[in-house]
């Protein structure tokens, strides 16, 4: 080798790339709007908070007390009564063809078995196709039974032995958008790193051009850092695009430091321009690329913290979580914009994104440089 | 005399047990075109590969521009051109932002950059095209443009690769034209092709058939070598309006080794002692004939797959 890295052939590289971004729309189009598009999806369509739950009421007893019990249930706003019926047939048809998710039935005896004392019974049928809303409903039903059954026993000055009070920290009103944007902007930077770096080489290989790249002085490395710089850019672009839409549309408040979040982002980008680049070296054409990249996306999307909590996974999946770049990312995220997180409490974040992002970087190079010669 | 631009001796390169070239010597002076035939897959472009360093020898040594090159593989790259089978350029790009791509790629200065592009622009009279799209340009102009950039870091030698294939022959002849003002300064050039009128009007010619480079000289130098006259032969050619129908005759007569149409006349190889009438050839005008290009490398092929 006479000459070492040159900046010359690695920033003609660099505008070549640059040129193919901004003359493939289908590309930028993919790029930048479907992001945003999924960003007002999740922002506005889901909400994880459970309200609501259409309930059909099988109301026998027809007392003051029963119908107290029964406004109690909606007073919560967990439940929204669809439906008074009649019948027993009646609620289980109403359940079964999904026009209520939750039934309540109300015994003929209720009234009288209070009055008497003794315990009295109400049915509550969930729907548990959807594990959330039955969740909800269980608990929220629960503790309706239970909060009624202490009045009972207990006199109106009795104070109750231990009051719990929770208070939701960072997020006090538990809004949806919180959770996922924060998310989203890593999955989709995520996506967008992976999808246009498979593409990169590959490209060349099916038009025939890296064999005539191969043919002048550029190196390996020049050639990857001169693909990749455009995209990085593009990333870092679109998770600030994503960034201010959050706080401009969504009025998802930042606590932290953009530029915390920048340093964790950059490392990240890089492990899976990395991971798509090293794609392109197994490839050799578009689809094949784009198939691959998918199929390492989904595992890093479900198992990142990103939809589910990382909590409830079970052991050995929270382990095989750890591995990927996301999950961390994930968390820092949601640390800096929710938590009000800076380096001190991301350090470790830090120095594993870090690490992930050059290992992936150099592995990639190393690959691509060999199969050149 | 100047040194050599290359100097192949005994190139071998192997992919796993596949041997893709094998035991090759060939030279190229300075400012010589040198052209390179044989069956698609016999190993012409993996040939030109090797040259360039882009895959190792697997035995002997080639020195290309006075560098060798499995260890200097980079130095010998910067100074060669090449230009590929297909067209190798970037499609979305126009004419002027894939020259200025590759002048980059070269490490030529912003200066130097648009000196060398205007004085190849004049050359190729490339000028109204600098702003069209490389992907929206007619065959013969994208070879044009796959020259040029090919030319810009001033390369002593250029490799090219089926440079005419799938082009029209008024733009095959102006890029021969080319070739040979390239040629006049000094640049050497290796040439790939299958047309046999290119062959002829390369200086030196290397044939290579299923790995092995069986012929290297002047297309004269070829046409006079032992085996594509055996002794006790001799080359005709014969002119008749049914050449088609003659043919057919003329392949079951014993004594005439091939016979090959050529437009309107049939090159054969006969026995020197036999008569025309032994022959069959009373009735048609019969001359003596060098063999062609073609006549040499189907002889030379043929003697090849026999040996084998």
């Amino acid at each position: 080798m006479n000459n070492g890295f040159s900046f010359q052939r690695t920033y003609a590289v660099a505008r070549k790339e640059f040129l193919h971004i901004i003359r493939d729309p289908a590309t930028l189009f993919f790029a930048i709007f479907i992001p945003v598009i999924e960003l007002f999806m999740l922002g506005y369509a889901i909400n994880t908070n459970v309200r609501f739950i259409s309930t059909v009421v099988l109301n026998q007893c027809q007392t003051e007390e029963s119908k107290r019990m029964i406004r109690m249930f909606e007073n919560s706003q967990d439940f929204r009564v669809v439906k008074y019926v009649f019948s027993e047939e009646e609620m289980n048809w109403m359940i079964r063809s999904g026009k209520a998710k939750v039934g309540i039935k109300i015994p003929e005896d209720f009234s009288r078995q209070i009055e008497a004392k003794r315990s009295a019974q109400i049915l509550i049928l969930v729907d548990g196709s959807e594990s959330s809303v039955a969740g909800e409903a269980l608990h929220v039903s629960n503790a309706l039974a239970l909060q009624e059954s202490l009045k009972q026993f207990l006199n109106d000055n009795t104070q109750f032995a231990v009051d719990a009070r929770p208070r939701i920290l960072f997020n006090p009103d538990t809004r949806s958008a919180n959770f996922f944007i924060p998310g989203l902007m890593v999955v989709m930077c995520q996506m967008m790193a992976i999808m246009l770096s498979a593409n990169a080489i590959v490209r060349e290989k099916e038009k025939g051009t890296l064999e005539q790249l191969f043919m002048t002085p550029v190196k390996a490395g020049e050639l990857i850092l001169g693909k990749l710089i455009p995209y990085l850019v593009l990333t870092i672009i679109e998770f600030t695009t994503i960034l201010f839409l959050m706080w401009s549309v969504f009025q998802v408040p930042i606590h932290g430091y953009v530029m915390t979040l920048m340093m964790l982002t950059l490392p990240f980008t890089f492990s899976f321009l990395g991971m798509g680049l090293y794609i392109s070296t197994q490839v050799n054409t578009r689809e094949a690329a784009g198939q691959m990249a998918m199929g390492t996306m989904m595992p890093s999307i479900f198992l990142s913290g990103y939809v589910f909590p990382l909590d409830s996974m079970p052991v050995f999946f929270w382990y095989v979580a750890q591995v990927f770049p996301t999950t961390w990312l994930i968390d820092a995220a949601r640390g800096v914009i929710l938590r009000g997180a800076g380096f001190s409490e991301l350090w470790l974040h830090s120095v594993i994104l870090w690490t992930m992002g050059i290992v992936s970087f150099f592995l990639a190079a190393m690959k691509f440089r060999k199969r050149l010669s | 005399m100047p040194p050599l631009t290359i100097d192949a001796r005994g190139v071998t390169v192997r992919f796993g047990k596949f041997t893709a070239v094998n035991n090759a010597s060939l030279t190229v002076a300075p400012g010589e075109v040198f052209g390179l035939l044989g069956p698609n897959g016999s190993g012409k472009t993996t040939l030109i590969r090797g040259l360039c360093g882009l895959v190792p020898l697997a035995g002997g040594t080639a020195t290309v521009l006075g560098h060798d090159v499995n260890t200097e593989s980079e130095r010998v790259r910067a100074q060669i051109g090449y230009m590929s089978q297909k067209f190798s350029l970037y499609e979305d790009l126009t004419t002027r932002e894939n020259m200025d791509f590759y002048a980059g790629i070269y490490g030529l200065t912003a200066k130097q950059a648009m000196d060398r592009e205007d004085e190849l622009i004049a050359l190729t009279g490339m000028g109204p095209y600098m702003d069209q799209y490389a992907g929206r340009l007619s065959g013969g102009w994208k070879q044009r443009l796959a020259l040029l950039c090919a030319l810009l870091h001033r390369p002593r030698l250029i490799f090219l690769d089926e440079p005419t294939a799938g082009i029209d022959p008024v733009a095959r002849r102006d890029l021969w034209n080319l070739l040979f003002r390239l040629s006049a300064e000094g640049i050497s050039l290796v040439v790939t092709t299958h047309y046999m009128d290119e062959a002829e009007r390369c200086a030196r010619v290397g044939y290579i058939y299923m790995a092995n480079l069986l012929a290297v000289g002047t297309p004269r130098e070829l046409k006079e070598m032992p085996g594509v006259t055996p002794p006790g032969t001799r080359w005709l050619e014969i002119y008749d309006l049914n050449t088609a129908g003659l043919l057919e005759k003329l392949r079951k007569i014993p004594a005439i080794q091939q016979a090959t149409i050529f437009g309107q006349s049939i090159h054969a190889l006969v026995e020197k002692d036999r008569s025309l009438a032994e022959l069959g050839l009373e009735n048609v005008k019969v001359v003596d004939a060098e063999p062609s290009l073609e006549d040499v490398f189907v002889t030379i092929s043929r003697a090849q797959a026999a040996k084998i």
